[in-house]
């Protein structure tokens, strides 16, 4: 694969820098460990095992962070009985990134049963993380049984409705987005009038250039309905966002990665840090899935994103704990 | 040999006993002598069955038997129960004292629905 590590772009009808092509050449790596990055104006592919060659002012972008995900925290069954041991190695893994991100994005299922102690287990775990700030969003296991009230008080100060909110970092506007709270019987995730109405004019006034990043637990588009993995009114959400140039989407609650394109859209879902989920339709049901307990950490994992103003797209890269 | 024979012959019964005691308690119960009980088991993000007819007065049970915590929540609007989230091996039990259709799911997992009917 190194020799072809590099990939000149044959068609870019947008002038993003990205063919389809290439970006295909990227997606059938993406599963093994490989990161795409935009540089000057041609998208790049590494394998992972490559990293450590590069430049890492070069791979470095002027904003980096990394989105974590579905830690789980009290989850104690066979399918990973210390979820404490493998969020601690996230951290460390964080902690060795060759760039310190400057945040970190949660997105959800922070705890297993929305006990404060697991709440607090994760608190106390990411204080040890090189990025202090850390952005939430709630997952479907973050609001059992109070509607999310213990959420919001822990995690949702400032924030809109049940939790959604969005903030600028260097020009990128951040968009974080409730899809786990009052889900209809037979649905999936739901994203509600309130929300939209709040997002359509939250990114009214902004500029078509500005890069946008939307993060949300469920993902905001259809992986597999069947298994409950997509959200009924997402297409309202994407249409509000249609005029920008660059939209990422960063989910998680499948517990393993998945990337899809549609137009300036990239979709991207995250790894858990606490347990693999099933390949859809792959088992009867989406439960933790056992793997030996040599392979774990090779199915945890966090994302690596960074941001060069001026570039167009952001680069994402998946990274496993082991 | 016999005496393995006998014990699964015994357990056949056993089991055969109960299904009657399960059954005939339904009915008793019917004629409000008895509290009648039904179980429904969660396996695989599903209902077991998914749809249940019982009589009035039944007190059915839900167990949780999968390893991601799972709701019982009514669909009807106001709604008719709910459960508090149940972990693993955990249960819920409602009594139904009115007849009719019960539509319900899964608060945290909506694709899972199931419906009591109570006659």
């Amino acid at each position: 694969m190194a020799e072809r590590k590099s990939n000149g772009i044959l068609r870019d009808q947008d002038g993003d820098g990205i063919d389809r092509r290439g970006f295909l050449e990227c997606m059938a790596w993406a599963g093994t460990g490989a990161f795409c990055v935009m540089q000057g104006g041609v998208l790049k592919s590494f394998c992972m095992s490559r990293i450590g060659e590069l430049d890492a002012t070069k791979m470095a972008g002027e904003l980096s962070f990394v989105q974590i995900s579905d830690s789980h925290m009290g989850f104690n069954k066979a399918a990973n009985p210390d979820v404490a041991g493998t969020l601690k190695a996230a951290v460390d893994k964080i902690n060795g990134l060759p760039k310190a991100p400057e945040f970190l994005l949660h997105t959800g299922d922070i705890s297993h049963l929305s006990r404060p102690e697991q709440f607090d287990t994760v608190d106390q775990i990411l204080k040890g993380a090189s990025a202090k700030d850390v952005f939430y969003v709630p997952g479907e296991h973050d609001v059992l049984d109070d509607d999310g009230k213990q959420y919001l008080e822990r995690y949702g100060k400032g924030t809109k409705g049940s939790g959604w909110y969005s903030f600028d970092k260097k020009g990128v506007h951040f968009v974080g987005l409730v899809n786990v709270v009052n889900l209809k019987a037979g649905g999936l995730g739901t994203l509600g009038g309130e929300q939209l109405e709040w997002l359509e004019r939250d990114v009214k006034q902004l500029k078509s250039s500005t890069p946008i990043v939307v993060f949300a637990h469920i993902p905001l588009w259809s992986v597999y309905p069947e298994w409950g993995w997509g959200t009924e009114d997402s297409a309202q959400a994407l249409g509000y966002l249609k005029k920008f140039g660059s939209v990422t989407v960063l989910n998680g609650h499948i517990h393993q990665t998945m990337q899809k394109v549609e137009g300036n859209v990239t979709f991207h879902t995250a790894r858990s840090t606490a347990f693999p989920q099933p390949q859809p339709g792959s088992a009867p049901s989406p439960g933790p899935m056992k793997v030996p307990d040599d392979q774990l950490r090779k199915v945890l994992g966090i994302t690596d994103v960074n941001y060069s103003q001026g570039q167009h797209a952001l680069a994402v890269v998946d990274s496993t704990l082991g | 040999m016999r005496m393995r024979r006998g014990a699964r012959i015994g357990g056949v019964a056993v089991i055969a006993a109960l299904a009657l005691l399960l059954a005939g308690s339904t009915e008793v119960a019917a004629n409000g002598e008895r509290p009648a009980s039904a179980e429904v088991k969660i396996d695989n993000f599903s209902f077991g069955p998914a749809t249940i007819t019982v009589a009035v007065g039944t007190t059915v049970t839900w167990t949780n038997r999968d390893d991601i915590p799972h709701t019982v929540v009514s669909a009807d609007d106001p709604r008719a129960f709910k459960s508090k989230v149940m972990d693993t091996d955990e249960k819920f039990s409602f009594t139904f004292t009115k007849a009719g259709k019960f539509p319900y799911f899964c608060s945290v997992h909506p694709k899972m629905t199931g419906t009591v009917v109570v006659q």
